[in-house]
Parts: C-alpha cells; sequence; structure tokens
C-alpha cells in the first residue's frame, strides 16, 4: 500500500486552519486579533510540517511515483498561497477603511438620530442621554458603530 | 458593560442590521445593552462613517468607530480605528469616560 505522505498533508490542513481559525476563534480576544500572532505561529508549524513533508517527496535514491512529487508539490504551494492571502487580508485589507473626515469631532455636538431598537421601538439620542440608568442620570453616552454581521 | 454602567456611561450600538438579527446576535453573545439598526445607514452617512459597499451582499455599511458623548451630547472622545480588526478596548474607553461630569 502506498505511504501517505502525512506531513504535506497536516501542513496543507494546518495552514487552511491557520486562515480560517482568525474570524471564528482568535478573533474574539483583542490580544489574539490585534496582531494575529497565534495564526501565524499556526502559519510556523504548517510550513515546517510542509518543508518536511516535501523533503520526503524529493528525497533522491528512493523512487517515488512522479504523483507524489506532484501532489506534494501543489500542498505546498497552495498553503503558501493560503498564507499570502491571510496576510493580505489581515494587514492590508483590514486598512481599506473609509477616511470618515466628516465624523463628528471631540467638542463638536454629535448628531441626533431616531433609531430602532431590538424591541422594534423608536429611540432618539435625546432618550438615550437623558433616561436614567440605574435610578441616576447619565454622565455619557457611548456610540459604537460596527460592520454589522450579515 | 457592566463597567460603563457604574460610571454612569450607556453604550448603544448601531448597525445597519435588523432588529431581528441583531435580537439573535445579542441572544447568542448575552449583550443586554441598547443595539439599534440603521438599515438605510441614513445615521451612519450623518456621521460620515459609510463604508460603501463593504457588506456581504454589498450593501453599505459602517466602518468601526466608537464615541464617547456627555449627557449633553458633546463628543468627547473618539476612536476611528484604521484597521478593522483593531478595536478600542474597554479599558481605554472607560478611562476617557472618567473626565466626564
Amino acid at each position: 500500500m502506498r505511504k501517505i505522505n502525512w506531513p504535506v498533508w497536516a501542513g496543507f490542513l494546518l495552514s487552511v486552519i491557520a486562515f480560517v481559525s482568525y474570524p471564528f476563534v482568535f478573533a474574539r480576544w483583542s490580544m489574539t486579533r490585534d496582531f494575529p500572532w497565534a495564526n501565524l505561529l499556526l502559519f510556523g508549524i504548517a510550513a515546517l510540517l510542509l518543508v518536511i513533508g516535501v523533503r520526503r517527496a524529493f528525497v533522491p535514491g528512493q523512487t517515488h511515483p512522479k504523483r507524489s512529487k506532484i501532489a506534494a508539490s501543489l500542498l505546498a504551494t497552495l498553503s503558501v498561497i493560503v498564507l499570502g492571502f491571510f496576510i493580505f487580508s489581515t494587514f492590508i485589507m483590514a486598512r481599506w477603511l473609509p477616511a470618515s473626515h466628516g465624523a463628528p469631532q471631540v467638542g463638536q455636538k454629535a448628531p441626533d438620530f431616531t433609531l430602532t431598537d431590538t424591541k422594534d421601538k423608536s429611540v432618539s439620542l435625546s432618550e438615550l442621554r437623558s433616561s436614567p440608568i440605574n435610578g441616576q442620570n447619565p454622565k455619557g453616552v457611548l456610540l459604537i458603530f460596527y460592520r454589522g454581521y450579515w | 458593560m457592566d463597567k460603563f454602567h457604574q460610571v454612569g456611561v450607556r453604550p448603544v450600538a448601531i448597525s445597519v442590521d435588523s432588529p431581528e438579527v441583531t435580537r439573535d446576535l445579542c441572544e447568542k453573545a448575552g449583550y443586554t445593552f441598547t443595539f439599534l439598526s440603521d438599515p438605510k445607514a441614513e445615521t451612519i452617512r450623518r456621521y460620515d462613517l459609510v463604508h460603501a459597499g463593504a457588506g456581504i451582499n454589498g450593501q453599505d455599511i459602517a466602518r468601526p468607530a466608537e464615541f464617547l458623548l456627555d449627557a449633553s451630547g458633546t463628543v468627547r472622545w473618539v476612536n476611528l480605528t484604521e484597521n478593522y480588526w483593531v478595536r478600542a478596548r474597554p479599558e481605554q474607553i472607560l478611562e476617557a469616560a472618567k473626565s466626564l461630569r
């Protein structure tokens, strides 16, 4: 039975996991989200496995079917592409944000608004600024604009 | 979020998501503070936070931003992150909230 080159497969799978685990796992904690060191670590281990696996497929003096050399090279290349895309999306694409020069600055009045809350009720900024928190008048409001999930 | 209530700050989250979608999110994540829907991104536009076509279905959404307002509605602290993945930490905001009276 033909031996499977497990390091090459493990390296490739780990690369995919390293990529996917950023938005779904490591992005939950700011420690691993602000700079994706955990994912880069996983990519590093994947790279090690791939190097071991590719070397195995190309060891001179042993007859490996050509197919296994192609498979190993292909998986290694795909992994490099996955890493490349990861670096591109987390370091470059993530900064493709609009400049928002017109956003309210410190000292300016925040524009008023009336929007719907999760109970389908209309709520205005003036209400949010004045309705009591735990029986006391609020000292302030923190507006958190986020991308949304859909 | 209790930390914010303790210093008298009311957190309010805003996105283009519908109340229905947001309800789902809040249930799953256990959020109890105010979440508002701005489906046409009108308020988002007034705050100049539109990220055109960046939504999953190509719709306009908000770029991430936080504003700490005092009780009169004046902006006292702003965070316009340069990197979508890097957000303000609660400690930074709580620090800024100390100056509110």
